[in-house]
């Protein structure tokens, strides 16, 4: 097989990548109905050929970053970044968007101060992870829901929402601008309001009236994010006049490197860091996410794992030369706060899903987090999207199982013992709790570990009160998800059953979804290590991701070659004095970060079976919440953060939206209707004087002014076409006056 | 065809003449006569904008010229043209007009007289978008108004009168403030012009010079402290600006859309509103490029005070059709902002937006339209779960929202996105506070649509709606063009904007160069 990349051949084929589920989309939407089994296998189908070619383009551009590609002696000397980085605009594949006609890109006045868009592809190692993953994972979905919504009354909608989800996904990654990310990145959010939405429709599901509010609360919060990115990117827009990413990159480094951050970037910088937050899931705009729960659990799935909130996190991959010291130590300190928030509110609910919603919230916190220490964080915080996407789609398909087989019973305080019952389920969610607490050689292990040791990293060479909380607030995070990911595993698997009715109907699922939730188990487990360059396991290592994006420890300060080629970054290691001095200190965390990960996972994982499984009374859960009632409580209604919202900002909405309605319809129509009143009653006091005094002293006169009084009257009782003609008429003389003399 | 425009102006006027003269109850044969006669100038109009060479606007030119003398006692002309502003909007108005027809199968009252009034509407559209002269501009503009007048004050709901008259006289009293100035500016020609003191590429040209200032006029034409120019650009502009309709001349919007028939408001939305938008494009800034200059960012203030404020009176209607009207003159708002930057971009985003608003508000119009034939009431409160018996119905409403909303993928966000960024890289740092004010609007914008797709379509079904049917063939056949316009607009925007550009090119640099 030819691993080697080719642009003018592979960037068709790329194309095609969005392209094949999009005509998936199409055939569903308008025949769906019409074909046997409601065309499920179309799109399913549609799906695996993706999912065939990312992943073949995935595997050109790890063997092009392992030395391969067919460049041969070029990158062997030692000090060589390998960089994987494509834009098919260089091939001229591209696609000029807002003017195409040939007479207007020929014309010389015109093309000098035109700003045409010229759209094309855009191919990197973070690119090609991101499309591997997302393509793997929609196809597990689909073939899971095959399974999972038998029976749905809107079953051939729902197969065509979810693949015009993947599709918008697809494209937000493999656009080089970031007007057309933004594009992608909305429609993801309208479908995902379809998606959440989903059984809005249907009266036989008892979620109906939630489903309808959580899908426009989806929408409606992740759009002030959206606003704040479209401010963002605009106001560097305004500044260097381009859209394109690589040009971005360029002309900020460029900048900075001649004028240092200039207060603008800031600004800019946390406009764009709004955007992820939004779509990310990061507080305070994290309240959509608990509520998206309300679609079908393949939605959720797809939703926390491979679209919509990875889309935030990729988006500050893409822009985070972007971004200044100062916008990063608040990505920074915005993400350990969220890790910390949503894990604390993860440990206090029953319901399966809502653990997973509130795990998936605090994983992003992770990433987010780290890409603001930055450096080596960035790669981590990049990586732990990869993996997250694998443990956490495999997570929400095992609850979708568990929920499937106890017959949407959704409540763990109902479940208990279904290891026997469900052995795959259990086996496959055991796997990927396994991996979400990083426990080694599971692959949540490898990125979480990274993550730490990138804030070890920075607490070292750029301390700041952002990193030294992320330094606190991570580890903890990472305690209390091991904690409560097996007080989930605990409460649903093990023990004795407690609801007998859901335990005795309790079944496992059919073939299709064992066999997606197996693949992604699989992957959950082997996803971040299956290929280790330099195997070792003590000393410095790097996974295959770190490879991908030519990230190589030992090259020190050049490391983003990889992934911003030829760009000299003005926000990472700014400090450091030479690439040995890095790699002493990245050496150095290494260890304690090992250290660390390990015990606080194992810690969190004790202290769970302790207090669930063998039921120690000093770890007695009941006693636990009963002496700290009041702070339980505030956690248990997530700190109240919906009530404050609803209390807030909505109500304040409303309120101004009733003032301004009273005041148009008072005030401004009011005047209006004055206005007219005035004239009426100026018209009729103008018809008495006329009859009384005018009318009684000059006949003649009086007569025409009657006419012209009641004239005035007719205004006001629809005669108007009379008017009309006088008015043409007048101003025809007047003219006529004007000109004549 | 030379006289191409003459023809669709016309086509629809000898239709009129044809149903006059049909008997009142040969009511197909009426209806026949009514859609050939839009759907020959649909036809012509459709084969034009897609035959027009983009560079026929290049540098204020005109396409398809006719000019002949008409009134030589005043040095009025029959000049009509087209350029990349104008003929967007002609295609526009053969699409919603021709499907107007259609959509008035419904009406029962006096369809003679309907469907004449109908076709001598189109005329006057027509007529305003093609004219050059200002006194045939002034002539189609009150053409135009009658027959709105009437459709709304004969077939429209319970309080027709109070709208019809209400939306007539504050039109007119636009018109008087438009014929005051046109009589000024007329005037001021004689000299510079004397062959055509009407003609308005004449003025343009003459403003671009710095001869329409009214130096000649006694006192160098200052009265009450303020410029000749400046009275004449601020009457133009109110004359239009009561159309568009810009906050605070707006009131007369709701009242005209709530009472009037259902495809009345398709096109009073769709096309009346755009005839503010193109009327100061034309034939206000600029013949006044000093004056706007000037008080651009006045302009942009009130287009942003229209955005946000509309979104917000939006919000809080509980009726379905107030609620449209009012995200009309939030999506109006964007025209001025976009014109008042004097970007590029900016003023294609302005002239984007008078299309795709066309076409997305006259479809949430329809949307309205075919509940209230069922229900007999607008009250969004009232409705609930209509998904479930109205599928299609639900589908292609929310369509028709997102494009409202400006989802990228429709016309509306190619629209938007033009206007903010446009404005945004306008050096003057007003124009980027207000572009930050007025991202207020598009997220309030998304909540009422939204909510109110919630309220009418989502959830329990209310039990009095479970039987209704769900849209009919004509309905989609009504709704369906327009929804297919926003998507192929918005994701192939070069198909208008390639249109466009080199008159907003052209427009741009006339009025940047009023600074100078």
């Amino acid at each position: 097989m030819d691993l080697t990349f080719h642009p003018e051949t592979d960037f068709k084929l790329l194309l095609a990548v969005p392209l094949i589920p999009l005509c998936g989309y199409i055939i569903q939407i308008f025949l769906g109905r019409f074909l046997p089994r409601k065309g499920d296998w179309v799109v399913t189908t549609g799906m695996f050929a993706t999912m065939c070619i990312t992943v073949y383009m995935f595997a050109k551009a790890l063997n092009h970053q392992m030395g391969g590609g067919g460049h041969g002696g070029e990158h062997e000397a030692e000090t060589a970044v390998l960089s994987f980085f494509h834009e098919s605009k260089d091939i001229g594949f591209s696609w000029n968007w807002l003017y195409n006609a040939p007479e207007i890109l020929q014309s010389p006045e015109l093309a000098a101060k035109m700003q045409n868009l010229t759209v094309g592809l855009l191919y990197d190692g973070l690119g090609s992870a991101m499309l591997a993953v997302v393509g793997i994972v929609s196809f597990f979905v689909h073939l899971f829901s095959m399974g999972y919504m038998k029976g749905d009354h809107r079953y051939h909608i729902f197969f065509a929402n979810i693949s015009l989800f993947t599709v918008a996904m697809l494209s937000l990654i493999l656009s080089d601008n970031i007007l057309f990310l933004f594009i992608f990145w909305e429609v993801m959010g309208l479908m995902s309001y379809l998606l959440i939405g989903h059984f809005s429709h249907d009266p036989k599901s008892h979620r109906i009236t939630h489903a309808a509010a959580a899908c426009k609360k989806a929408f409606l919060t992740t759009r002030i994010g959206d606003c704040c990115l479209l401010i963002g990117f605009m106001m560097f827009f305004y500044n260097y006049g381009t859209f394109g990413f690589h040009e971005l990159w360029a002309f900020t480094t460029e900048d900075v490197a001649a004028n240092g951050w200039q207060a603008w970037h800031h600004t800019a910088g946390l406009f764009l860091f709004g955007g992820t937050v939004g779509k990310s899931a990061q507080f305070p705009l994290h309240i959509w996410l608990p509520d998206a729960m309300e679609g079908p659990t393949p939605v959720s799935a797809m939703i926390h794992a491979a679209t919509m909130v990875a889309a935030g996190v990729f988006l500050l991959g893409r822009v985070y030369p972007m971004l200044s010291p100062e916008v990063l130590t608040v990505v920074t300190a915005t993400g350990a706060l969220t890790a910390i928030f949503a894990a604390t509110i993860g440990m206090t609910v029953y319901d399966i899903k809502g653990v997973l919603a509130y795990s998936t919230i605090s994983q992003l916190g992770f990433m987010v987090a780290a890409i603001g220490t930055g450096g080596l964080g960035l790669v981590a915080g990049l990586f732990h999207m990869v993996t997250h996407a694998f443990f956490k789609a495999c997570l929400f398909l095992s609850a979708g199982s568990v929920i499937h087989g106890c017959h949407h019973e959704q409540d763990m305080r109902k479940m208990g013992g279904l290891r026997r019952k469900m052995p795959i389920t259990f086996i496959c969610m055991l796997v990927c709790t396994l991996a979400i607490a990083g426990m080694p050689m599971f692959s949540g292990f490898y990125s979480k570990d990274k993550i730490v040791q990138s804030t070890m990293m920075a607490n070292e060479l750029a301390p700041s009160w952002a990193t030294a909380f992320a330094g606190l607030a991570l580890p903890l995070a990472a305690s209390l998800t091991a904690f409560y990911m097996f007080r989930l595993i605990i409460m649903t698997f093990f023990g004795k059953p407690k609801d007998q009715h859901v335990h005795d109907h309790a079944h496992e699922s059919p073939l299709p979804m064992t066999i997606a939730l197996t693949a992604l188990a699989f992957l959950g487990m082997f996803g971040g290590q299956f290929w280790l360059a330099n195997m070792d396991i003590m000393g410095s290592h790097a996974t295959w991701f770190e490879t991908l994006v030519g990230y190589d420890a030992h090259h020190g300060l050049s490391v983003f070659e990889g992934m911003y080629p030829g760009i000299t970054l003005q926000n990472t290691y700014l400090g450091v004095e030479s690439a040995a001095a890095l790699t002493k200190v990245g050496a150095d965390a290494h260890h304690s970060a090992l250290i660390l990960s390990l015990t606080v996972a194992g810690l969190g994982i004790l202290v769970a079976f302790m207090a669930y499984q063998w039921k120690v009374r000093a770890f007695s859960p009941e006693k636990f919440t009963s002496t700290i009632a009041p702070i339980y409580r505030t956690v248990l209604n997530k700190y109240y953060i919906d009530e404050f919202v609803n209390k807030t900002f909505i109500r304040l909405s409303m309120v101004v939206a009733y003032v301004f309605k009273w005041f148009d319809e008072t005030i401004i129509d009011g005047i209006v209707n004055t206005v007219g009143r005035l004239n009426r009653i100026l018209g009729t006091i103008m018809a008495w004087f006329d009859k009384t005094f005018v009318d009684g002293l000059v006949n003649l006169v009086g007569a025409l002014s009657n006419g012209f009084g009641a004239a005035l009257r007719l205004i006001q009782t629809g005669r108007i076409q009379q008017y009309v003609s006088f008015a043409v008429a007048g101003g025809l003389a007047t003219v006529a006056w004007l000109l004549l003399f | 065809m030379e006289n191409i425009l003459s023809v669709i102006t016309f086509i629809p006027f000898i239709g009129m003449l044809i149903i006059c003269c049909l008997p009142k109850n040969s009511v197909g044969l009426i209806k026949g006569v009514a859609l050939v006669a839009t759907g020959i100038p649909l036809i012509l109009a459709t084969q034009l904008y897609f035959g027009y060479d983009p560079m026929a606007g290049a540098d204020g030119a005109y396409a398809y010229v006719e000019q002949i003398d008409w009134i030589t006692g005043i040095g009025a002309q029959y000049h009509v043209g087209i350029d990349g502003i104008s003929l967007p909007l002609v295609w526009l108005t053969s699409i919603l007009l021709f499907l107007g027809v259609p959509a008035s199968f419904g009406i029962q009252k006096s369809q003679k007289a309907y469907y004449a009034l109908l076709l001598l509407l189109e005329v006057g559209v027509f007529g305003v978008f093609i004219s050059l002269d200002y006194f045939l501009f002034y002539v189609f503009w009150e053409i135009m108004l009658l027959p709105m007048y009437f459709l709304i004050g004969i077939w429209g709901g319970p309080r027709r009168e109070y709208a019809a008259i209400k939306f007539f006289l504050y039109t007119l009293a636009g018109s008087v403030l438009l014929l005051i100035a046109v009589i000024a500016l007329r005037l001021q020609m004689t000299d510079i012009a004397p062959e055509t003191p009407f003609s308005i590429p004449a003025m343009v040209a003459a403003a671009s010079e710095g001869l329409l200032t009214g130096a000649s006029l006694p006192n160098g034409g200052l009265l009450l402290g303020m410029e000749f120019s400046t009275w004449a650009f601020w009457f133009l502009f109110i004359g239009f600006a009561i159309k568009v309709p810009v906050f605070p001349f707006h009131t007369w919007l709701p009242d005209a859309h709530v009472q009037a028939p259902t495809p009345i408001s398709v096109i009073l939305a769709g096309i009346l509103l755009k005839l503010g938008g193109y009327g100061m494009m034309r034939a206000c800034f600029p013949i006044m490029p000093v004056a706007f200059y000037e008080n651009a960012y006045i302009l942009a203030i009130l287009g942003v005070i229209s955005i946000v404020y509309g979104s917000f009176v939006a919000l809080g209607q509980t009726d379905f059709k107030r609620m449209v009207a009012y995200s009309s003159v939030s999506h109006m708002g964007y025209v001025l902002l976009g014109v008042g930057a004097m970007t590029v971009w900016g003023a294609e985003g302005a002239a984007m937006q008078m299309f795709a608003h066309g076409t997305s508000s006259a479809a949430m119009f329809m949307v309205v339209g075919v509940i209230y034939d069922r229900a007999h009431h607008r009250d969004l409160n009232g409705f609930g779960g209509l998904s479930q018996p109205m599928p299609v119905y639900w589908g292609l409403t929310t369509i028709c929202f997102f494009a409202g909303l400006g989802l990228p993928t429709m016309s509306g966000f190619i629209a938007e996105a033009l206007t903010l960024v446009g404005a945004f890289q306008s050096d003057d740092i007003r124009f980027q506070a207000l572009v930050l004010i007025s991202i207020i609007g598009v997220v309030i914008t998304a909540a009422f649509l939204l909510w109110a797709i919630q309220r009418v379509f989502l959830g329990t079904l209310n039990e009095k709606y479970k039987d209704y049917p769900d849209m009919n063939f004509r309905e989609i056949f009504c709704m369906v063009p327009l929804l297919i316009l926003c998507i192929v607009f918005g994701i192939f925007p070069n198909l208008i904007l390639d249109v466009m550009h080199p008159s907003l090119d052209h427009l741009v640099t006339l009025l940047t160069a009023g600074g100078n």
